[in-house]
């Protein structure tokens, strides 16, 4: 009887249903749309993130430049502008430097990163270099030329290069690498001359396996080439730490036995809080940073089409939905009103009011599964369309640039080198359906539904038989 | 049986007295037909009487079981098993065909399936609508939809009818025709079965007639032709 009654009466209100299923499935096929978008965006994101952190990294730690060190401004050039101004070195004189320079963080001793490695919810902890390699030619102008003339008469060559922990592979940042091309690190390379090269600086530069390339002033054998997941910001090339440490300077200052990044593995995500905590009190003048504060540096059009999909997305998909959630009730009470003769009846006839109620509710849920059916179609199209029409998107990775303060041609120096640490990497954004989209839709159509058909059956059973019979008599 | 006792009916806030004070007793088997002007409480009665409302004062009872006492469930479960109703507009669900109509009536009392079926194709046989099972409200006349309300109501073997004007919408030769087919279920089924009518052709029918003017009831006349039509029917004072 049950089925009976609302297959026909469905037919009844053919178009009426029709109409309620075409709203929920707006909302429904926007909410899987919307959510879809999100999950691409945030798997965009989440490319650019693992590039910047290593599979597996929790949280960063890093330095900022102490104030008055040069950190980001130091490095031999400069020494070398003091030398041309203090007369030291000849107007014409020909300059070919190659330095391997620490301008970015502050830097981190060893017993610093033991300690890091001791706290409780830490499960491994590994220092790395990030570091730059700058080369400038050029000849010395003479002195009253000015510092615009001065910096326009050298040519800079910068790249980016890591030094890596060679017997921790994980948290590190080469564990999202894949070794495209000859071999990774072994234990056996700590104190080597050889480096890996980055896919796209491999291709660019021409290099292979058995290429060499100048590091800081150092010859290095090419033994592999690794690939980075797609959104990255890789360094150009990686070196062992060792070699980074024994090369590397800060200013005129070594970094033997320092490091400028830790990477961290929480025990588990819960605990990433506890380890922020423990950190900020163990390093209180350090930047502790985990995905999330990463999120919030990438910026570029992936930053905003997150932005976009996490409050317009968001927002529109819910005030659609409530929208059709509001019709699917008003429509349903309609209807109930046009049948309380009906439902007075089968009072008459003994039926029970949660059967009545159950068959309200039947009717709504019964379109409501149909709207969730019609969604999940809709939002398969919408994320389709998604992927066949949205534009790659960008998203803009880097280290803090130099400071503000920097002028001159220290500062026009410094900022082609920070410069040279902001990435911008193309992302093709993918709306994937996840299950769980799916079910969202399956459970808000069916909720949907039961709200209608609640509000629509309290209404046909608030009336008495006598009363509901009385409505047409 | 039923008895009424001291039933009072008041409406809204201004107390509209719709029934006051009606005592009846009615013996198993017997037809009384109530007949008076619109607005004087004939509906009232008859919803009352089957548990559709409750009274304001008074009791209620049928088969020694007071329905103003029982909770809504239970004068629900009364309803199922031993009331149908025949209403004035037929009152059919316009969505189910006239054998569905029927078996809405079997639904509460938990018949399922081809024994449902079954008894709603007997029914509308009884009552000459064996053809018309599969047809629509829509594409019945008024009184083969009155006849479908007829075996909806007698479907379940109830103790008692009640109708409610069922021949109001009906044209002179469809109301001969229904009323001498509620006649015919009367004297076959032994129901008891109570008739609220305007029309005292109708009411002549009846083996009692009771008149209802503001709110009260009078037994007023016992038509022994019709009597005469049930043999072994007790004289009812």
């Amino acid at each position: 009887m049950f089925w009976i009654y609302l297959r026909r009466e469905l037919r009844r209100r053919m178009r009426q249903a029709i109409f309620i299923v075409l709203g929920l499935a707006l909302g429904i096929g926007l909410v899987i749309t919307v959510t879809s978008a999100a999950t691409g965006v945030q798997n965009a994101q989440a490319a650019v993130l693992h590039s910047l952190y290593g599979v597996g990294t929790d949280v960063t730690v890093t330095q900022p430049p102490k104030q008055g060190s040069g950190t980001g401004l130091s490095f031999g050039f400069k020494q070398q502008i003091k030398q041309v101004r203090s007369g030291q070195i000849a107007a014409g004189t020909k300059i070919n430097d190659n330095e391997l320079e620490n301008t970015q963080y502050g830097t981190l001793t060893a017993s610093q990163l033991a300690a890091v490695s001791r706290q409780r919810h830490i499960t491994a902890a590994t220092g790395a270099l990030s570091l730059t390699d700058i080369t400038a030619t050029g000849t010395v102008p003479a002195l009253s030329a000015g510092s615009g003339t001065f910096s326009s008469s050298f040519t800079t060559n910068t790249f980016t290069v890591d030094g890596v922990d060679v017997a921790r592979g994980t948290p590190g940042p080469l564990s999202s690498a894949t070794v495209t091309a000859g071999r990774n690190f072994g234990a056996a390379d700590a104190m080597a001359n050889v480096a890996l090269a980055d896919s796209g600086y491999a291709t660019a530069g021409k290099l292979k396996t058995g290429s060499k390339v100048d590091i800081g002033g150092t010859s290095f054998t090419i033994i592999g080439i690794v690939s980075v997941p797609q959104g990255s910001s890789p360094p150009s090339l990686y070196i062992p730490l060792a070699k980074a440490q024994r090369i590397g300077a800060t200013g005129t200052a070594k970094l033997t036995g320092q490091v400028n990044t830790i990477y961290v593995s929480a025990d588990s995500a819960a605990d990433i809080p506890a380890v922020q905590q423990e950190l900020a009190v163990l390093l209180p003048s350090s930047t502790v940073t985990d995905a999330s504060d990463l999120a919030s540096q990438v910026t570029g059009s992936v930053g905003s089409a997150a932005s976009l999909a996490d409050n317009l997305g968001k927002w529109l998909s819910v005030a659609v939905l409530a929208a059709a959630f509001g019709l699917a009730i008003l429509l349903t009470m309609a209807a109930v009103a046009r049948r309380v003769r009906e439902f007075g009846t089968l009072k008459a006839l003994g039926w029970r009011s949660r059967r009545i109620v159950g068959q309200v509710l039947g009717e709504s849920v019964a379109i409501g599964i149909a709207g969730g059916a019609a969604g999940v179609a809709l939002g398969y199209g919408g994320a389709a369309l998604i992927g066949k029409l949205a534009p790659r998107l960008s998203a803009i990775t880097g280290a803090p640039s130099a400071p503000a303060a920097a002028s001159g041609v220290a500062g026009k120096l410094a900022q082609q080198i920070s410069g040279a640490t902001t990435h911008t990497v193309y992302v093709t954004l993918t709306a994937p359906v996840t299950l769980g989209a799916i079910l969202l839709a399956v459970v808000l159509a069916v909720a949907g539904g039961m709200l209608a058909g609640m509000f629509g059956g309290w209404r046909a059973v608030r009336l008495r038989p006598a009363a509901a019979l009385a409505k047409v008599e | 049986m039923y008895r009424l006792e001291g039933v009072t009916k008041e409406y809204g806030h201004r107390a509209v007295l719709a029934l006051r004070g009606v005592d009846l007793e009615l013996a198993d088997g017997e037809w009384l037909a109530v007949r008076g002007p619109t607005g004087h409480g004939k509906s009232t009665l008859l919803q009352i009487m089957g548990g559709l409302d409750r009274p304001t004062r008074g009791t209620v009872e049928l088969d020694g079981r007071d329905l103003t006492r029982m909770s809504e469930t239970g004068v629900t479960k009364v309803r199922a098993r031993l009331i149908g109703f025949v209403f004035q507009s037929f009152n059919l669900v316009p969505t189910l065909s006239a054998a569905e109509n029927v078996e809405t009536a079997l639904a509460p009392l938990g018949v399922h399936g081809a024994q449902r079926r079954r008894r709603a194709a007997e029914a509308l046989a009884a009552v000459g609508l064996a053809d018309r099972a599969d047809h629509l409200p829509s594409e019945l006349s008024g009184g083969q939809q009155q006849r479908t309300a007829i075996a909806r109501a007698l479907v379940k073997e109830p103790a008692v009818l009640l109708a409610d004007e069922p021949t109001g919408n009906l044209d002179e030769d469809t109301r001969d025709d229904i009323i001498g087919l509620l006649e015919r279920v009367w004297r076959e089924r032994h129901l008891t079965m109570v008739m609220v009518t305007h029309d005292s052709v109708v009411a002549a029918r009846a083996r009692r007639t009771g008149i209802m003017r503001d709110g009260r009831l009078t037994v007023t006349a016992t038509s022994p032709d019709v009597g005469a039509l049930r043999p072994g029917t007790d004289a009812v004072g």
